[in-house]
């Protein structure tokens, strides 16, 4: 298992640091100057000049890039150049609603997709796996910030159960936080319990059709038990690929489905950067969120090797 | 043609006729398809006519999928957004395929090398920037625009095709008519060009309809965040984020944009399906 956990980590080191090249390097093309942006028109080149300094903007480009990412392992991010405090305290704020929601979206694809997946492949077939099949491939087709808009129609101006947007606050209590994410959160999940849905199907079906599963047929055990004890363990390998595969879009699809519902998340702030030309919030939260993803695989990697104890040893 | 796949070439029509999910998928995508191209000659009214007395009305006789809040006629707006949608997912497809296929078959034809290990390394990279990401970058680089978008699908797009051309390819390379193709003299890029991706043509073009609905998907969320097609271009995307503020008041503004999302986006999906199960017959036996 060390071999691999070693192995695992240098990778995931090696990702990390090519990606901040990559983000660093992109955005150091953009033309225009934050510290003459920062100040306006008006501004006299003395006093853009020191600002310059005071940012470090005038460091060569290498220099400059490796204070970013030193800065990065401290939690340092940087100045924002519009809200003239640090970048690090902005991320902070808004990483609570965007995090929750994508783990929230998560949870909640995992919990539909597993049981409807089982159901399916356990029922080949049936009326029900027809059923499953035609809505999830609908689910599939589906754009989750327009669900997020019917939902919002339905459940905040129909039915008035859930408020139509914003978010009070975490100190509003965990239950009112949650349940603005509530709405968010299905938007996010629905299509992509589609997704997994079909894929635990078809990874169920695969393995069913496996030689030792009629072993343990022909040894007398029930469907129920040779799909329970059997099929679902050895299933779960694509599966898993997928959720990991799914995190990097639930955080991605976070940010879009903020704006459907007034979030003040990570892409609000993303947004804005961009807007404002902000450019050391779009570097800060783009790396943040490679780094999510990046990190995301690299567990999934590591929940392999649980899975399948094959793995620890190829590696 | 290729080995493998010459014998069934001619059966390929009367399976796709005789495919349900296909021709549903076929039907849904041609209307979609025919309506981009009607609206390069004809639109019922101007896309971008505004009418502020007849804003936000509900579908009529005059308007047959209502009004938008600057009294726009909504099919008319449909019908060139289905052009943007498209032409923006199929050029960015067409762009990860021309650049990922080349790259999977080079990793494949050198397998285990440096140039092996460098392009699988780089796909690896890719693929930790979702297209949103992606698209972030270029946007705060160059503004917002069509053209970024289909940068940041296409470049979303170029892994999937490494990686999937890749593992085919290394499958093939142990076949025994690469190995004769090897004997009498070819080249690897002679032998990628003429006998493997022949053979994995099947697999890319099942992955191309999966991608180009991902795509129409994508380029509508771009579009709907502001980093996509810029107004007055009518898109999808747009006439939903627009439609947002009115949804109470007018939800037809809302529902229409997106049912175009949806069908178009179940159509090609039913077309890949049907695709994937015309071209392997075995595949469609054992999943029922």
């Amino acid at each position: 298992m060390f071999p691999f956990l070693l192995n695992r980590l240098v990778s995931l080191a090696l990702s990390l640091l090519a990606a901040s090249i990559v983000i660093f390097f992109v955005l150091e093309v953009v033309p225009g100057d934050p510290a003459a942006f920062m100040l306006g028109m008006n501004a006299s080149p003395d006093t853009v000049a020191a600002l310059r300094h005071q940012l470090g903007l005038d460091a060569p480009l290498l220099e400059r890039y490796f204070y970013w990412l030193f800065g990065l392992f401290r939690g340092e991010f940087g100045i924002s150049y519009t809200y003239r405090v640090p970048v690090a305290q902005l991320v902070g704020d808004r990483l609570w609603i965007s995090l929750p929601l994508a783990i929230y979206a998560l949870a909640l694809s995992t919990l539909i997709a597993f049981p409807v997946g089982i159901l399916a492949a356990a029922r080949r077939n049936s009326a029900a796996d027809v059923s499953i099949m035609g809505i999830t491939q609908l689910g599939v087709a589906i754009p989750n910030f327009w669900l997020a808009m019917l939902l919002v129609l339905a459940f905040s101006i129909g039915l008035r159960w859930f408020s139509a947007g914003g978010f009070p606050g975490w100190n509003a209590g965990f239950l009112e936080g949650m349940k603005a994410l509530t709405l968010p959160a299905v938007a996010l999940a629905l299509p992509q319990a589609s997704i997994l849905a079909r894929v635990m199907r078809s990874s169920l079906l695969d393995t069913l059709s496996e030689d030792y599963i009629r072993s343990a047929r022909a040894k007398g055990l029930t469907r129920r038990q040779t799909l329970w004890r059997h099929a679902l363990r050895n299933a779960l390998i694509p599966v898993l690929t997928i959720i990991g595969l799914q995190f990097s879009f639930l955080l991605a699809g976070a940010i879009i489905i903020e704006n459907v519902f007034f979030l003040p998340g990570l892409g609000r702030l993303v947004f804005q950067g961009i807007t404002q030309r902000d450019l050391i919030v779009v570097k800060s939260v783009v790396m943040i969120l490679v780094f999510a993803v990046i990190l995301v695989t690299f567990l999934v990697d590591m929940t392999y090797a649980l899975v399948d104890p094959r793995l620890r040893r190829q590696a | 043609m290729s080995e493998i796949g010459l014998a069934r070439r001619d059966n390929l029509w009367s399976a796709a006729l005789g495919s349900r999910s296909f021709m549903i998928g076929a039907v849904l995508t041609g209307i979609f398809v025919l309506a981009a191209l009607i609206s390069f000659v004809w639109t019922p009214y101007g896309a971008a006519a505004q009418d502020i007395p007849n804003k936000l009305k509900p579908p009529s006789s005059a308007h047959w999928l209502g009004t938008d809040h600057f009294g726009r006629d909504t099919l008319s707006m449909i019908m060139v957004g289905a052009r943007t949608s498209i032409a923006v997912a199929l050029i960015a497809v067409g762009l990860g395929a021309a650049i990922g296929t080349p790259l999977g078959l080079a990793a494949a034809a050198r397998r285990g090398s440096l140039l092996d290990e460098v392009i699988m390394r780089g796909n690896d990279l890719v693929f930790a920037f979702p297209a949103l990401l992606i698209a972030i970058l270029i946007t705060a680089v160059f503004g917002p625009g069509a053209v970024n978008a289909i940068i940041a699908i296409g470049i979303f797009n170029i892994p999937v095709f490494a990686r999937l051309s890749r593992g085919a390819a290394l499958s093939l390379w142990q076949r025994e008519f690469v190995m004769s193709a090897r004997v009498a003299g070819k080249g690897a890029v002679r032998i990628s060009a003429e006998h493997i991706l022949p053979n994995i043509l099947n697999t890319l073009i099942v992955q191309a309809t999966i991608q180009f609905s991902l795509g129409i998907l994508a380029e509508a969320a771009l579009a709907y965040v502001g980093l996509g097609t810029q107004p007055p271009t009518p898109s999808w995307g747009k006439m939903l984020s627009d439609a947002q503020t009115m949804i109470a008041l007018a939800p037809h503004v809302a529902l229409v944009p997106g049912l175009a999302i949806v069908l178009t986006v179940l159509g090609v999906n039913l077309m890949g399906d049907g695709l994937r199960d015309i071209f392997d017959p075995q595949l469609r036996r054992s999943r029922g």
